[in-house]
């Protein structure tokens, strides 16, 4: 195992979850082969339970459930990859899954963050901006009645 | 009793093809496909992912198609698939408070920090019907932008009021809730469970509840503290990880309710919370939860408990819309034999009424 920091995988792992099975084949054209691999586990569709707190900060409590796909699979040499991602996306959850485990080769971790995380983390931060500009748009902005003493 | 019955499996068939005919429509308009509804029904869908208790916008498009349009019968089917799915675990709480945000009003202050932000809302609108949309090739504007500024933080009011010890606080807990997908319920159930049923409770008995507690049946004049609608992350433990990882985003609507409280011997007066947080956007439903949780609290607050929205069994048992159609439609089922008997009842007892009521016609009669 190489030395990955929990960060960075939290980081790949966050953005492969939220890519989908299209938008990350769209950048492996730019890469050189993924790894041959096992399936450990799955890729396979079940729910996780969402959680709220009472309050937004009280006590837990369950909201209703989401569906989720999960995939785990190893490399050749061993090494393990996981991916759990909101949604049903069989192909998108293996994907992931072998991504994972293939970035934490440090010899392929550079090129791959570079031509595949990187930008669709590039994108997945447009898109939330592009949110946050539409609701700034709509934020109100009062007037105050002059005061005619 | 029911019997079991034989036949009708051909009736039952054609009565399905028919179903399907007419579900399909007008052969010559063209089929409407899932991504349309789930991409121009969101509110409906909204609607079916947070009663189906099941966040996931395709397999809600897809039931909505199915049912017709028929939410509840939607709700129904959402419902029965997610039983055919593994479980895999829990999130871990949403945090509310770091959502990225399209929308958030408060009615209790003008000038808040992070300011009130309006989002793609129908209030304004003058709703009159727009005939533009009845034609096709109608194209919006864009909407338009802004530069967001600073990312302007959004304290939850409620923790502004609290900063002044004005708002009770939440108890502070990690205790793992019950979940009434796995434990049928039972009563007193608690507010973890009453959260967890109001989130997916009908929106028109919310909404009637809710409607209630403001028309004076359980008073608990409320304020909207603040509305919030966006993108939350979800985030999960796995165990073979050992620590957090995101999952993706998904949309929820929280309401925090701020209502007055006189307090009681141990509580000084302070503003007390009615919370909701629901699947989607789904604002009056949010809205609603907020007002029936906290007209739940009134024994845990001290409070008289005098109305039907204030009595957790009667709220909770009541609810949902699966249940209550089911054991509403069962009275489809043959009762044939149930009704044999109470037919030959009301026979027995006419017919014993009957010469009693001639011998009493005849007296009038004499005298």
């Amino acid at each position: 195992m190489s030395a990955v920091s929990v960060e960075e995988r939290r980081h790949w792992m966050g953005v492969l979850a939220r890519a989908g099975a299209g938008r990350i084949r769209e950048r492996l054209g730019a890469v050189p082969p993924l790894p041959a691999h096992v399936r450990l586990r799955g890729p396979e569709i079940g729910l996780s339970m969402l959680r709220g707190r009472a309050g937004g900060d009280g006590a837990p409590f369950n909201l209703g459930e989401m569906t989720v796909t999960r995939c785990a699979v190893r490399l050749e040499d061993g090494t393990v990859g996981h991916a759990y991602l909101a949604g049903r996306d069989l192909p998108g959850a293996e994907l992931a899954a072998v991504l994972d485990a293939a970035l934490q080769d440090p010899a392929r971790r550079p090129g791959l963050m570079d031509a595949v995380v990187t930008p669709l983390a590039a994108e997945q931060a447009e898109a939330k901006a592009s949110m946050a500009r539409k609701a700034a748009a709509t934020r109100v902005r009062f007037l105050t009645m002059a005061n005619m003493r | 009793m029911y019997v079991a019955v034989k036949g009708g499996e051909a009736a039952i068939a054609h009565a399905h093809a028919w179903l399907a005919e007419e579900r399909r429509g007008d052969a010559a308009v063209p089929e409407i496909g899932t991504d349309q509804i789930g991409g121009q029904l969101t509110l409906a869908v909204d609607r079916v992912m947070a009663e189906g208790s099941c966040y996931d916008p395709g397999l809600a498009a897809l039931a909505i198609k199915q049912a017709r349009g028929d939410l509840i019968e939607a709700v129904f089917l959402l419902r029965a698939y997610r039983t055919t799915l593994p479980r895999f675990g829990a999130t871990l709480p949403l945090d509310t408070g770091a959502m990225r945000l399209r929308r958030r009003v408060s009615a209790t202050y003008k000038d808040l920090p992070g300011g009130q932000v309006l989002g793609p809302t129908f209030d304004y609108t003058h709703r009159l019907l727009d005939f533009a949309l009845a034609a096709e090739g109608h194209v919006p504007s864009e909407a338009p932008e802004a530069d967001p500024g600073e990312d302007a933080a959004c304290p939850r009011v409620t923790a502004m009021l609290a900063d002044e010890g004005l708002m009770a606080p939440e108890e502070a807990s990690d205790v793992e809730p019950g979940d009434l997908t796995r434990t049928p319920l039972s009563f007193p159930a608690g507010r973890p469970l009453r959260l967890q049923n109001l989130a997916r409770a009908d929106e028109g008995f919310l909404l009637s509840m809710a409607y209630s507690t403001q028309r004076g049946y359980g008073n608990n004049h409320p304020f909207v503290g603040e509305i919030r609608q966006g993108e939350v992350t979800v985030e999960i433990l796995p165990p073979e990880l050992g620590f957090a990882i995101e999952i993706g985003d998904i949309t929820v609507t929280e309401c925090q309710m701020v209502n007055q409280f006189h307090g009681s011997r141990t509580e000084p007066p302070q503003f007390t919370r009615g919370y909701g947080l629901v699947l989607g956007r789904t604002e009056r439903r949010a809205m609603s939860m907020a007002l029936v949780d906290r007209a739940l609290r009134a024994e845990e607050l001290g409070e008289e408990i005098t109305a039907p929205a204030q009595d957790e069994e009667f709220v909770l048992s009541h609810s949902d819309n699966v249940e209550a159609t089911g054991f509403l439609e069962h009275l489809k089922l043959p009762h044939y034999v149930d009704f044999q008997s109470e037919l030959e009842a009301v026979r027995a007892m006419r017919a014993a009424a009957a010469p009693e009521a001639a011998r009493e016609t005849l007296r009038e009669a004499a005298e």
